[in-house]
């Protein structure tokens, strides 16, 4: 601890310890006590008291006071656990201070306790102190792990909480002791504490007490998650029967959590374990299909998670960048194999989960849809149509109920497949077909146009009808189900539905989004042409069809429909603007034009993808036809000029920031506008820039000027801050006269007014890009000399008082030369280095922060510091 | 006026007559004191139902003596049969072939006019008027109206039918409905047709002719439209009314009109008597446009709910079609050409307005004019305006502010909507395009709307947008086949659909809902669709078109009044707790349906002398009072003493009301039923009277 901290502890121990001073807030406690952990990470908290006994004396006295708030007691409580955490220190407390504070005789007998505020500090303070054997001889002697029993059904979800998390942090502080060696995972031979910890949990599941079930279901779900010591097999060998008998009630209690603790045994247990997979078979079987469906979803995923299922140490000994990158690669991918670089081959090459349980659970995935499939058959179909998951009548039951419940159990079923769908251990044979089959028939149920002949049929009709939920989660699924092939007469129903929903005025705003954007995913994975690149003639039909509906919903007076069609627009030109099918099609339409009348719509949002869509459009030379037949660049050259009227005049941010996106990659990809006089260009949207008041259109003029220097000077170097390479200047020659270019476009006054922008990113990214061309330029010396010229000093001048904050005052013109010596005059890495420190930085010391309490009670004089 | 209820007491029939006495005896009253008191009655409610058209109903209901009927309005879909009639000459429809028969017998060729496979009348359009036949009209006593849309009919019924009784209306209603039923004269009156075809409508040759003409039912009650006069006269009939107004009829029936949500001054009613409650529901709407909310809290406790005049179209939402309507408009505008929209001149065209008012300007068509054609359409677009307290609380708001309620005020201000009687005259001059036209008539068969429809028919930049649900869009554009311009269908039907009815009848809970049959069965396009029926228990009973029903509530109770000083005089005597009886001896007087219990007359004072009292002279309070009996007779129990008093061979048999006991023996038959006792035993008073004190036994008596 530094000196000036140990001076001003005293004061502010006291403006704690007394009542009658208002701390500031809890922010501030809080800080404290991130700086006192620090400070005894750091160092030995028993010296950090030696030296500073106003901390003791300040827990003492917070013992008697009578009338101090709450949060101070709390904070005492949480104080002395980081100074408990080390057992030296621990000892040195223990004696007196620590049985007052944590004991009985503390807070917890007083009439403070009422507090959550000190319940939750009394808690957080022992799961800090818990740190070594002595801690738990502590506990055991003052009676603490009862106490935490009680405050497990706290009306404090929050204390409540915490309190399991103490017990399980015992539990596995009691086991990973030294012994933990010799520990066999048999319960008998387990300390006292465990034994009572593991007692009180097995009381708990036994009790008909629904709450009282749940805290133990928690505690263990948070057990088997966190804790990796070879004794969780044997709790779980424990308590499995009492968890077993759990799924003989009807109806399951705690049924989410246990569905939770199952799939955290699940990721820890050994793949081995029959009875676990026995457990997970007989709970799925006897909990509701709505209860069922995130259990069966988790065991169909368990492969993505089996790294955690290496003993905790060997991961721990994953030091290297490679092997984390494996760890990485493992965790992310689900890899099947892994030689890692020690040569340890990892012997978990995907979950063994039964195949028997993956199809029970996939089973009761699909089995809503296989209901509806079912039911809205026209004719009886084959039997076993969705494999393994024929509908039951229980299911059934469950649908028609009520519409909550169908609505609730078709949505999780939906969600849970389109989760699973990507996931490289999904079922094998994945049931493509069928499942698009469900897909389209439950959206022709939400629509009303499918005709049920059955009595179940007809029901769920009237049930669905017009469910927006529904549609939204049955097209999400549908867009997923994209990835997949299917027979062609399916791909055909389902272009059909999709467009029955962009055509119907009752698809409410959302669902239409969504059905764009699930079009979207269809169109774009359809098959192209063979030997040709092609939209397929099916694909052509269908855009065909679509383009009137496009047309149509640009009109549309619900701004959220224009500004989803305007989004399909560009994500569909951005892919197939180069396809002839697509352009022939929508250069027959109306949609270029109703787009770009859509520049002057009321709503900024939907200006904004306007810009988006016309800028994507002209791009591909799909912009409107020109209105002068013999000039073909008169309409986009209007367009430019439209785009920048807007970046000059438009109220509002959005539709000047998709103007600047749209400007930088015309600049990018050499549109032919922009290309014909791109010094032109980029002066005009620059000066535009410039004055803007939005920091995200500034900033995004640096990046057009970036592509500008990057297409004049060459591309930057590897953007990769790890890799060795020297600085690529450009010839003197091409330098020379890039920066003639850039002083006539006044890139640089753009750029340098940028770097004083009280928006720290502008001024990031101008600092970047300053760096960028300084080391362009630097080897070149034909500008040294200019490093003395007036020129160079009156624009230091200017630029010194712009960091003032008196921007009033324009640069000038600047000759290349000065600009190289300004370059190398200001200290770019030293203001790069600032600015990467969060705005704070100067104000963050714990010196300031206890300034900063000090002054807010008025002991420091005066109220100089600054406020947080 | 006075009317007799037939009454039917409890336990023993009489004819009640005015000024007429009631035997105590057989009059028996629950006793509140110095109240009311109920009387018991037998009475079943019936209703006649005279239009097949659910949104345009006409029934009447016969309650508590009362005639009433429940709206008079008017189906012109039989209009569809029958060729437009241009207001400017048509050369494509003058020289439409005739039709022949099959054989090339060409005797219909001038009444009958072939389209593009469809034939049509060449006549002046005629109405499918409601049933005259299924009850004597002129015996209605009164008819409510619900809207200004179910009061076309109102000539008809109170000019040909003899009817002399009263019609009651809002203010909002008869002068809307005045407005529609002169713009449908005018519309008629200004193309005189001087043909008038009726050899199509003889059975024989009916059967003869193609569909849809062949199937037209009842064309030989089709009549043409009546004239201004009907209608001034059939209006003069009408008595305004008031929300929540309670109107007497007869002292028997009291009707009130709620708002119901759908249009200006549009009502629902209630008709009820002291203890039956119907409600009549029609074409209401729990949508927030123009009007003053539904009153849906005064339909509770109704033992009969009358709903009808649901929405139309059922499966379209009117906010996506407005939506809808809007989007087509934009396109065809912004693609240079006119939009036509054929409508009425009042109801959704003001919600149109507005939403286009908000609109347009978003929607870059500032510069497009807005035309409003009918010969009505400044009444109907000022008449809006000033029905402030029949509006939705958000625009009388603005009508203290002071502003006009609807923004149309500003359109016409600013002159984006211009308004015209006719295409003729101003708007000739004023006429620009592209445009968008509001005008009549929904069907195409007559209105300037027959104008437009051949001006612009031949674009395919024109488009033609149907708002009004009425009409069948494709039948309506039969006879302006081949058509190049495009044509949307938008139906904006505000009035309830059947998830707002289920919710309705969730809230109001009546105990029998009775309605059209189309609502009690999916559309027939859509059978499938069973979430657009009514669905509530005990199922809805359903009426058709000529059909006469029994409502399913029994009348039971009747009020009587007792007059205070009788009711003073009554003692009560508790016979088990909380429940009193007493005798009543009084005079019933009836008049106008209101029973009035009186005290008896005083017996005149003896003048004098020895006079002999007459037996007809006895005064019913003179009269010695038998005691009256209560209680019932345990069946077992009086045989077991029966038995104690030296009766043998008893036998009981179990009848439909009760018990036979047969005393074998002495050939005796004692009936025991639920309100009466009876004796039978041939010439052996001593027997009768020795079984009648053992029954006796078993009753209380006060």
């Amino acid at each position: 601890m530094d000196p000036e901290c140990s001076r001003l502890l005293p004061a502010l121990c006291a403006v704690l310890a007394d009542p009658r001073q208002p701390v500031a807030d809890d922010t501030c406690l809080e800080k404290l006590l991130d700086w006192f952990t620090a400070v005894t990470e750091a160092g030995s908290s028993l010296l950090l008291l030696q030296e500073n006994p106003c901390l003791v004396e300040l827990l003492f006295h917070v013992l008697k006071s009578q009338d101090l708030s709450s949060r101070i007691l709390s904070f005492s409580l949480r104080l002395a656990g980081i100074f408990a955490a080390q057992e030296d220190c621990f000892q040195y407390l223990q004696g007196e201070l620590l049985p007052m504070l944590f004991g009985e005789v503390g807070p917890l007998g007083g009439a403070a306790w009422t507090a959550p505020a000190v319940r939750s500090g009394w808690i957080q303070g022992l799961r800090t102190l818990a740190q070594h054997p002595s801690a738990l001889h502590f506990l055991a002697a003052c009676g603490a792990v009862d106490t935490i029993f009680s405050l497990q059904g706290d009306p404090s979800l929050f204390v409540a909480s915490a309190a399991g998390q103490l017990l399980v942090h015992i539990l596995d502080l009691v086991m990973r002791g030294p012994a933990e060696g010799r520990r066999s995972p048999q319960a008998c031979d387990w300390p006292a504490c465990a034994q009572k910890i593991v007692g009180h949990i097995e009381d708990s599941l036994c009790s008909t007490d629904i709450p009282q079930v749940t805290q133990a279901l928690s505690v263990l779900t948070t057990a088997f998650g966190h804790c990796h010591g070879l004794w969780t097999q044997g709790l779980w060998v424990r308590l499995s029967p009492l968890v077993a008998r759990l799924l003989e009630k009807d109806p399951v209690p705690a049924s989410h959590s246990l569905v939770d603790l199952l799939l955290s045994v699940a990721r820890s247990a050994p793949s081995s374990d029959r009875d676990l997979w026995e457990t997970l078979a007989q709970t799925l079987s006897h909990l509701s299909p709505t209860q069922a469906g995130p259990l069966a979803l988790g065991i169909l995923k368990l492969q993505d998670c089996f790294i955690h299922r290496l003993p905790k140490d060997r991961r721990d000994s994953w030091s290297s960048p490679a092997q984390s990158r494996a760890g990485f690669i493992l965790r992310t991918c689900s890899a099947a194999f892994c030689h890692l670089p020690s040569g340890l081959t990892l012997w978990i090459l995907g979950h063994p989960v039964p195949q028997v349980l993956r199809t029970q659970a996939f089973g009761i995935l699909l089995q809503p849809l296989a209901c509806v499939l079912e039911a809205a058959a026209q004719a009886p179909g084959p039997p076993g149509l969705l494999e393994g998951a024929a509908a039951d009548s229980m299911m059934v039951d469950t649908l028609l109920s009520s519409k909550s419940a169908c609505v609730g159990l078709l949505c999780c079923a939906l969600a849970h497949l389109g989760l699973l769908q990507p996931l490289p251990q999904r079922p094998s044979p994945w049931p493509q077909a069928p499942l698009l089959g469900a897909a389209v028939t439950i959206l022709r149920l939400c629509s009303g146009s499918a005709a049920p002949t059955s009595d179940v049929g007809g029901r769920l009709c009237a049930i669905l009808v017009g469910c927006g939920r529904v549609q939204r989660a049955a097209l999400d699924f549908l867009g997923a189900l994209s990835q997949g092939t299917g027979p062609q007469e399916l791909v055909t129903q389902v272009f059909s539905v999709l467009l029955e929903y962009l055509v119907s005025p009752e698809s409410s705003s959302m669902v239409l989004k969504k059905a764009f954007q699930a079009t979207l995913r269809w169109l774009l994975s359809s098959p192209k042409t063979p030997g040709c690149c092609d939209l397929d003639p099916h694909t052509q039909l269908f855009l065909r069809e679509l383009l009137p509906v496009l047309q149509k919903r640009l009109c549309s007076p619900c701004w959220e429909v224009r500004d989803s069609v305007l989004e399909f627009l560009t994500q569909m030109t951005r892919h197939c603007g180069g396809q002839a099918g697509f352009r022939q099609a929508l250069l027959a339409s109306e949609v270029p034009e109703l787009t770009k009348q859509l520049l002057r719509d009321p709503e900024s949002y939907v200006r904004a993808s306007a810009v988006t869509a016309t800028g994507q459009l002209s791009s591909w030379g799909l912009c409107a036809t020109p209105a002068i037949p013999e000039c073909p660049g008169a309409q986009q050259e209007s367009l430019l000029v439209e785009l920048l009227h807007i970046l000059s005049t438009d109220s509002e941010g959005f539709p000047r920031r998709a103007v600047m996106q749209v400007f930088t990659e015309w600049l990018r990809d050499g549109h032919a506008d922009v290309a014909e006089d791109a010094e032109r260009f980029v002066a005009g949207v620059l000066q535009a820039a410039s004055r803007d008041l939005d920091w995200e259109v500034r900033a995004q003029g640096l990046e057009l000027a970036l592509v500008f220097l990057e297409q004049l000077l060459g591309q930057r170097g590897s953007h990769c801050p790890y890799a060795v390479a020297l600085p690529e200047t450009a010839p003197p020659g091409v330098l020379d006269q890039a920066l003639q270019v850039l002083c006539r476009v006044q890139l640089f006054e753009f750029a340098f007014r940028a770097l004083f922008d009280c928006d720290r990113p502008v001024a990031q990214k101008s600092c970047d890009l300053l760096l960028f061309l300084r080391a362009k330029a630097a080897p070149c010396g034909s500008s040294q000399e200019a490093g003395d010229s007036p020129n160079v000093a009156s624009v230091e001048a200017t630029l010194q008082r712009w960091q003032a904050g008196e921007q009033g005052q324009p640069l000038g013109y600047l000759e290349p030369g000065a600009v190289v010596a300004l370059l190398r005059s200001i200290d770019l890495e030293g203001l790069r280095d600032t600015l990467a420190e969060s705005s704070d930085h100067v104000e963050k010391s714990p010196q300031s922060l206890l300034q900063d309490m000090l002054a807010a009670v008025g002991v420091l004089g005066e109220n100089e510091a600054d406020c947080y | 006026m006075s009317r007799y209820p037939d009454l039917c007491l409890n336990p023993k029939e009489c004819v009640c007559q005015e000024m007429g006495t009631v035997d105590p005896s057989i009059f028996w009253a629950l006793l509140f004191k110095g109240a009311f008191y109920g009387m018991k009655k037998r009475e079943v409610g019936e209703k006649y139902c005279l239009s097949g058209h659910p949104t345009l109903p006409c029934n009447v209901l016969k309650f508590k003596s009362t005639t009433i009927m429940l709206d008079c309005g008017l189906d012109m879909n039989s209009t569809l049969n029958f060729l437009p009639l241009p207001l400017v000459q048509s050369p494509r429809l003058s020289n439409l072939p005739g039709w022949s028969l099959k054989d090339g017998n060409a005797f219909l060729d001038k009444e009958l006019k072939e389209c593009s496979g469809h034939v049509f009348v060449d006549s002046v359009p005629e109405f499918c008027l409601p049933e005259t036949e299924l009850i004597d009209l002129s015996t209605v006593d009164v008819i409510l109206i619900s809207n200004y849309h179910c009061m076309m009919a109102l000539p008809y019924i109170t000019e040909h039918t003899g009817f002399t009784g009263t019609v009651y209306a809002t203010e909002p209603s008869v002068q809307i409905g005045r407005l529609l039923m002169e713009e449908l004269v005018n519309f008629i009156e200004r193309v005189p047709k001087a043909q008038s075809a009726s050899l199509w409508k003889n059975k024989d040759i009916q059967r003869l002719l193609p569909s849809p003409l062949k199937d037209a039912v009842e064309v030989s009650t089709w009549r043409r439209c009546y004239t201004m006069q009907e209608v001034n006269s059939a209006l003069s009939k009408i008595q305004l009314v008031g929300y929540s107004q309670k109107i007497e009829l007869f002292g028997a029936v009291q009707v009130t009109p709620l708002s119901s949500g759908y249009a200006l001054g549009s009502s629902n009613w209630i008709i009820q008597s002291h203890y039956e409650k119907v409600s009549y529901v029609s074409g209401s709407s729990l949508l927030t446009t123009h009007p003053q909310p539904m009153d849906q809290a005064s339909l509770k406790n109704s033992d009969v709910l009358i709903l009808t005049g649901l929405t139309q179209i059922p499966t379209a939402n009117p906010d996506s079609m407005v939506g809808e309507f809007c989007s087509n408009l934009a396109l065809t505008v912004r693609n240079g050409g006119n939009v036509l929209v054929p409508c009425y001149p009042s109801g959704v065209i003001y919600d149109l307005l507005e939403c286009l008012y908000q609109y347009i300007d978003s929607a870059g068509l500032s510069s497009i004019p807005f035309y409003f054609i009918s010969p009505v359409a400044n009444s109907s677009l000022e008449f809006s305006q000033i029905f402030a307290e029949w509006l939705c609380h958000n625009k009388q708001t603005k009508v203290y502010l002071p502003e006009p309620p609807f923004p149309h005020a500003e359109l016409i201000q600013t002159n984006k909507l211009k308004h015209y009687p006719s295409i003729h005259g101003d708007f000739s001059n004023d006429f620009r395009q592209p445009c968008v036209v509001f005008t009549g008539h929904p069907s195409l068969r007559f209105g300037d709307v027959v104008h437009f429809m051949e001006l612009w028919g031949k674009s395919s930049l024109n488009t033609v947008i149907f708002t009004e649900p009425d009409f069948s869009y494709l039948e309506a554009l039969a006879p302006y086949q081949p058509l190049a311009m495009k044509c949307i269908y938008c139906p904006i039907d505000t009035r309830l659909n059947f998830i707002q009815v289920s919710k309705l009848l969730k809230e109001v809970q009546p105990l029998h809902v009775v309605c059209p049959e189309q609502y009690t069965q999916p559309p027939p396009a859509q059978s499938h669709r069973i979430d657009l029926m009514i669905d509530c228990q005990p199922p809805a009973m359903s009426y058709r078109r000529a059909e006469v029903l029994a409502l399913p509530f029994k009348r039971r109770y009747e009020k009587i009044e007792i007059m205070p000083e009788l009711a003073d005089s009554l003692v009560p005597m508790e016979i088990k707790p909380g429940v009193s009886l007493a005798t009543v001896s009084a005079v019933l007087h009836t008049k106008d349906n209101k029973h009035i219990l009186q005290p008896p007359p005083r017996p005149a004072q003896p003048t004098g002398g020895k006079k002999r009292k007459r037996a007809s002279d006895d005064i019913p309070d003179c009269k010695v009072l038998k005691p009256l009996l209560s209680g019932s007779i345990p069946v077992e129990q009086f045989v077991q003493t029966l038995e104690k008093h030296g009766f043998s061979d008893i036998k009981v048999e179990d009848t439909a009301k009760g018990h036979i006991v047969l005393l074998q023996e002495a050939e005796t038959l004692i009936q025991i039923e639920e309100d009466s006792t009876h004796i039978i035993c041939d010439n052996d008073e001593m027997l009768r009277v020795r079984l009648r004190d053992l029954v006796l036994k078993f009753l209380q008596k006060f």
